[in-house]
């Protein structure tokens, strides 16, 4: 049979690296969630300009700094480690990663807010929390937004290597056959990353616009 | 509700309604560095009356409303209130202090994203407890009796066709009005308004002084309003407290604030200081709108 060089040789194994690539966006996806979760939930304590206080404030810029410092392998290594191997340790990993860089620019984006409308609430009895949640939060909310969509295609990136320390995804099987050096499926593994990435970039380019177009 | 706590409840209530002023001020000071914006007030505001705060820009007075309310705190002296030392609350308390004594701002301090609707209820946030604070924390959720309060207190200002518009999307006057309904929300017992009329054009100034009386006459709240137009001050306030360099210097009705009184006390006439304000408002101004870029 002549098959070498055809396309169906290449990528004769596309039904599992399509599955490992599928495996892949949604740890992305799910790291990108949590991570942004947990930088909302630090970002208010880590602005300077809502007074959260001598102790919580630079506890919260300091825990955002040590997340964001640490590279994502890094922490994979660690989690695989206490985990065990599979995409847990990387979705784990991803999202320390993510709180900590989103931390820092949905902090930034607080600060740069008017506190006009913060005094109207605080002057009217708020808490703290509800003075971010109804004064703060929905100025902000289309910039967090695109913040963190921005960090999605960032984090399919880092999701398709960080498979390499056994932490899930396609970048297992891309260590493995780099590692046997199967020229023909390191490059199918890798065209697919990026169609992938493109894929990603696309979609989620388009939904920012429009989710930010919305709520402007 | 045990008997202690009627009790407690009956004593709170007399201290309100007591011999005991609305607001009494006790050598109030405010210094930022070396300058002195609030120099030893002392002011004696009785339940029901509107006070009209008087000055040229820099006398204190936005200084003052802000202490009163706790936005600055106080360098010295007391603010007390039906007996109660409002200068030493923190926490809890001075959240319920801030909640009876509703501020109104020069700039609407508005939610500029938000609804008119969640704006106006957004007086309600200091009268959530337990598990409804946690509801309207995260979702929002108030109660329909609530949403009801604030619809009506729309109507009252013909602003109800708004409610579900963004707050950016309405006029100052507008604005100003929906600030109102905000301080109305809280049920306070005491409305500061901050210069509310100093950035809006004379028609809409109009309305929101005749809202503010309103809310004076009808609802019975104690109103202390600083303002830049002695004109205003006097078609609108029974009382008028005159400051210059942080000092109350003139205090008493408006027919004893004659034109050789403002004279004696600004060192300019009456149609300059007029002139003065207006100039102020102009600056005051909004400038024109222009579009964010994402």
């Amino acid at each position: 049979m002549e098959t070498e060089g055809s396309l169906a040789f290449w990528m004769y194994r596309l039904d599992s690296w399509a599955w490992l690539l599928f495996e892949t966006a949604n740890m992305a996806a799910l790291a990108t969630l949590a991570g942004a979760g947990a930088a909302l939930l630090l970002a208010f304590p880590a602005a300077r300009n809502l007074g959260a206080g001598r102790v919580l404030n630079p506890l919260a810029r300091r825990l955002l700094e040590a997340m964001r410092t640490v590279p994502e392998i890094v922490f994979a290594l660690i989690f695989v480690w206490a985990f065990g191997v599979g995409p847990l340790a990387g979705i784990l990993a991803i999202a320390v990663h993510t709180a900590g860089a989103c931390g820092k620019l949905f902090a930034e984006s607080i600060e740069n807010t008017g506190l006009g409308a913060w005094a109207g609430v605080r002057s009217a009895g708020g808490g703290w929390a509800q003075a971010c949640r109804f004064a703060i939060l929905p100025q902000v909310a289309p910039s967090l937004l695109s913040y963190a969509l921005l960090r999605f295609e960032i984090n399919l990136r880092s999701a398709s290597v960080i498979g390499f320390v056994g932490a899930g995804g396609i970048g297992e099987e891309l260590y493995k056959v780099i590692a046997f050096n199967y020229y023909e499926e390191i490059s199918a593994i890798l065209l697919l990353v990026i169609l992938a990435v493109f894929a990603i970039d696309l979609l989620s380019e388009r939904l920012r616009h429009r989710v930010i177009g919305a709520m402007r | 509700m045990g008997l202690r706590q009627v009790a407690a409840l009956e004593q709170d209530v007399a201290a309100w309604m007591g011999a005991r002023g609305m607001l009494e001020l006790r050598g109030l000071t405010r210094r930022f560095g070396a300058t002195v914006a609030v120099d030893h007030v002392d002011l004696d505001v009785p339940a029901g009356q509107m006070v009209g705060i008087i000055g040229r820009s820099g006398a204190g007075k936005s200084t003052l409303l802000r202490m009163i309310n706790r936005l600055e705190t106080p360098s010295s002296g007391q603010i007390l209130s039906g007996g109660r030392d409002v200068t030493a609350l923190e926490g809890r308390g001075l959240r319920e202090w801030r909640r009876d004594c509703a501020m109104v701002f020069q700039q609407f301090n508005l939610v500029q994203r938000l609804d008119v609707l969640t704006n106006v209820l957004i007086g309600r946030l200091a009268w959530q407890r337990g598990w409804r604070s946690l509801m309207v924390l995260v979702g929002a959720r108030f109660t329909a009796e609530e949403r009801a309060m604030a619809l009506a207190a729309l109507d009252r200002f013909g602003l109800a066709e708004t409610a579900l518009q963004r707050a950016e999307t309405l006029s100052g006057g507008q604005q100003q009005r929906v600030a109102l309904c905000r301080a109305l929300l809280q049920q306070p017992r005491l409305v500061l308004a901050d210069e509310p009329i100093a950035s809006l054009d004379p028609r809409n100034a109009q309305l929101v002084m005749d809202a503010l009386r309103d809310v004076n006459r009808h609802d019975g709240l104690t109103v202390l309003v600083n303002l830049h137009h002695l004109d205003t001050a006097r078609q609108y306030c029974d009382r008028i407290v005159a400051m210059q360099a942080g000092r109350i210097v003139f205090d008493g009705t408006p027919a004893a604030l004659t034109p050789e009184r403002v004279r004696a006390v600004y060192g300019i006439t009456e149609q300059e200081f007029a002139a003065e304000a207006e100039a102020r408002r102009r600056a005051a101004e909004p400038a024109p709108v222009t579009l964010a870029v994402a």
